[in-house]
């Protein structure tokens, strides 16, 4: 009786859906800490301007006499430098703040937009059928048995260097997978019967496409989005190191790592090792995020 | 099955054809070697002798067949930094490739699979769940980080290991002297890194997967020693993935070796193709790409292949 009675009190009060989500997506301690981790990293990169010590894109702020300074000293002027600065006088500090921003953008654009596309095309081919479908699978297919860095690579060969034709090579690199995941989930939802209710009430495909079956298919989708998020940084920074990517001038992480490269084997680790560690937490919480996530969203652990 | 087989083949020969166009195109089409390539304080008359000499001048569709007509002898042009045929150019530095992709999947399985095998058997343990906490550190680590922390850390602070190029080679192999071992340590460990995150998680999930099925409790039943039961029924019934898993990462190692020779210095064809990506040298870029492009469908055909061999469940049609 008593054990019912509480049953029934915890059932009671409906919960709407989404804040009940988000406490459960909470209750694990290791989503805590990406959440928190991942705020941190976002509102550093939102607030670089205001945050950090030095405007790092301003050559009249820097000062060769500065460059190449450990951790913890001090300026001409004063300024404390708490990780050090590189090989223009530029704060590391103030570098990481800004090169978080590059790098988080261009994860963010290029994972959003090979979401979009991918998804359109795999929606699209799930709905449509026939030979458009067997084609576009057949390109997946082949696209997903080359590895990324690769297809990056051929990318920027053709197009060459700088941090547009990255985004692009991104997005080229990764929209197969959106396409393969929307297109399996869209081939489950095509065959229930409120997509079949919608078409014989004669809604327009499009309307089917996007008010139907697309909501039904989103969960999978976030839950690649987020991880390729992480990714897309990881690899913005390989192809910044390889000297591929972003320009000298507004550094990425990748770039910041790359230009301490040199440095290195004369033992001035600091240049290298901190925006490192920046990147390392930056995908360490989206990854966080991402699993939980992925546990959330799955309709098979939910009930 | 030999109908399929050379359905899949012709299938594979057409995408290496469209391949050949996309690259080419895209190369010619975009780039413009002719103003890197020529001094720009040459007069008219000198550039287009230059243009000539390298077939530039030459309309696109005439350079395109004379390029398929090259590549089906395997010639790519000479390259335009080293003045020799590109393909050439590539295959010298294929052996130090090789060694060390060869040496990162050594160092992989070696260290993943027996690391797997452990943390699914004794999932509940401590040492277990470190290895697992390890291994998110090597997928999440980008590799070329932590080559740069193995330069710091071994070659730098602690001075036990060199950390650039191939050291004393016995012909093409380095891995035949001392000298060369030494230097093969550290960019092999990097590049095994995420290879072996990847094996050991396979390998874990495979256990589990396994150890659950009724051979094993009856082998256990039946009393066999754990040993036997671990080595024979369990490890041989992972082997079909793991072996998978493994002929297809080879490929991406290759591939993925392009971030870790540039950390090291280590004259391979990952590295050349990033200076030559830097320099706009066109034939080397078009014939590494056709050449990974020829290994990747090769690669996936022959895992097909194996598939309907090692599982007859699998047939190339879908048919069953």
């Amino acid at each position: 009786m008593d054990s019912k009675l509480a049953d029934a009190a915890q059932i009671a009060p409906p919960k709407p859906r989404a804040s009940a989500a988000l406490l459960r997506f909470l209750k694990a301690p290791t989503a805590l800490i990406g959440v928190i981790g991942l705020t941190l990293v976002v509102g550093v990169a939102v607030f670089a301007p205001i945050l950090s010590p030095q405007d790092p894109y301003d050559l009249m702020q820097l000062d060769i006499m500065d460059s190449r300074l450990p951790p913890g000293s001090e300026s001409f002027t004063g300024v404390p430098y708490h990780l050090g600065t590189d090989g223009q006088g530029r704060d590391i500090l103030s570098g990481i703040m800004y090169g978080l921003r590059t790098s988080l953008i261009v994860g963010i654009v290029s994972a959003f937009v090979a979401a979009l596309i991918g998804t359109t095309l795999g929606l699209l081919a799930a709905y449509l059928g026939g030979r458009g479908e067997a084609l576009l699978m057949r390109l997946v297919d082949l696209q997903l048995s080359f590895p990324t860095i690769l297809m990056a690579l051929m990318v920027l060969a053709i197009l060459g260097n700088g941090v547009t034709n990255v985004v692009l090579a991104i997005i080229v690199a990764e929209w197969a997978t959106y396409a393969r995941t929307a297109r399996g989930t869209a081939l489950v939802e095509r065959e229930k019967e409120y997509i079949e209710a919608a078409r014989c009430l004669r809604i327009p495909a499009r309307r089917i496409l996007l008010r139907h079956m697309l909501p039904n298919c989103l969960a999978p989708i976030i839950v690649i989005a987020t991880m390729q998020v992480a990714r897309a940084i990881g690899l913005e920074a390989t192809l910044s190191f390889l000297g591929l990517g972003a320009s000298v001038t507004q550094p990425s992480l990748g770039m910041l790592i790359a230009n301490g490269y040199q440095y290195l084997l004369s033992g001035l680790y600091w240049i290298s090792f901190y925006p490192g560690i920046a990147l390392l937490i930056t995908i360490v919480c989206i990854n966080l995020v991402g699993d939980r996530l992925r546990d959330v969203l799955n309709p098979r652990n939910a009930r | 099955m030999i109908t399929n087989l050379i359905r899949r083949g012709i299938q594979a020969l057409f995408v290496i054809f469209a391949m050949t166009l996309i690259v080419f195109v895209g190369v010619n089409v975009i780039g413009n070697p002719v103003d890197i390539l020529i001094n720009p304080d040459l007069n008219q008359a000198e550039r287009l002798r230059v243009m000539q000499n390298l077939g530039l001048d030459q309309p696109l569709w005439r350079q395109y067949l004379s390029f398929l007509a090259g590549l089906a002898e395997g010639d790519f042009g000479d390259s335009f930094v080293y003045g020799r045929p590109a393909l050439g150019v590539i295959l010298e530095r294929l052996p130090a490739t090789l060694e060390l992709a060869l040496a990162a999947m050594v160092i992989a399985i070696v260290v993943g699979l027996p690391l797997g095998l452990y943390a699914g058997l004794y999932p509940d343990r401590l040492s277990s769940k470190l290895i697992m906490t390890g291994s998110i550190l090597g997928f999440s680590l980008p590799t070329f980080w932590v080559g740069l922390m193995f330069i710091l850390l071994f070659a730098v602070q602690l001075g036990w290991l060199p950390s650039n190029g191939r050291g004393e080679t016995a012909g093409a192999w380095s891995f035949l002297t001392g000298d060369g071992l030494r230097h093969l340590i550290l960019p092999a460990l990097n590049l095994a890194l995420f290879k072996t995150s990847l094996i050991l998680r396979l390998t874990r999930a495979g256990v589990q997967e396994v150890i659950a099925q009724d051979f094993v409790k009856f082998a256990r039943a039946k009393g066999l020693l754990e040993r036997r039961v671990v080595l024979v029924h369990i490890l041989k019934n992972l082997m079909i993935p793991v072996v998978t898993i493994i002929g297809l990462e080879f490929g991406s190692l290759i591939a993925f070796s392009v971030v870790t020779e540039s950390i090291f210095g280590w004259p391979g064809m990952g590295k050349l193709i990033i200076d030559s990506i830097n320099l706009l040298d066109r034939p080397v870029i078009v014939a590494y790409l056709m050449m990974m492009v020829v290994l990747f469908v090769t690669l996936n055909f022959v895992i097909d292949i194996c598939y309907t061999l090692l599982d007859p469940r699998v047939r190339l049609d879908g048919k069953g």
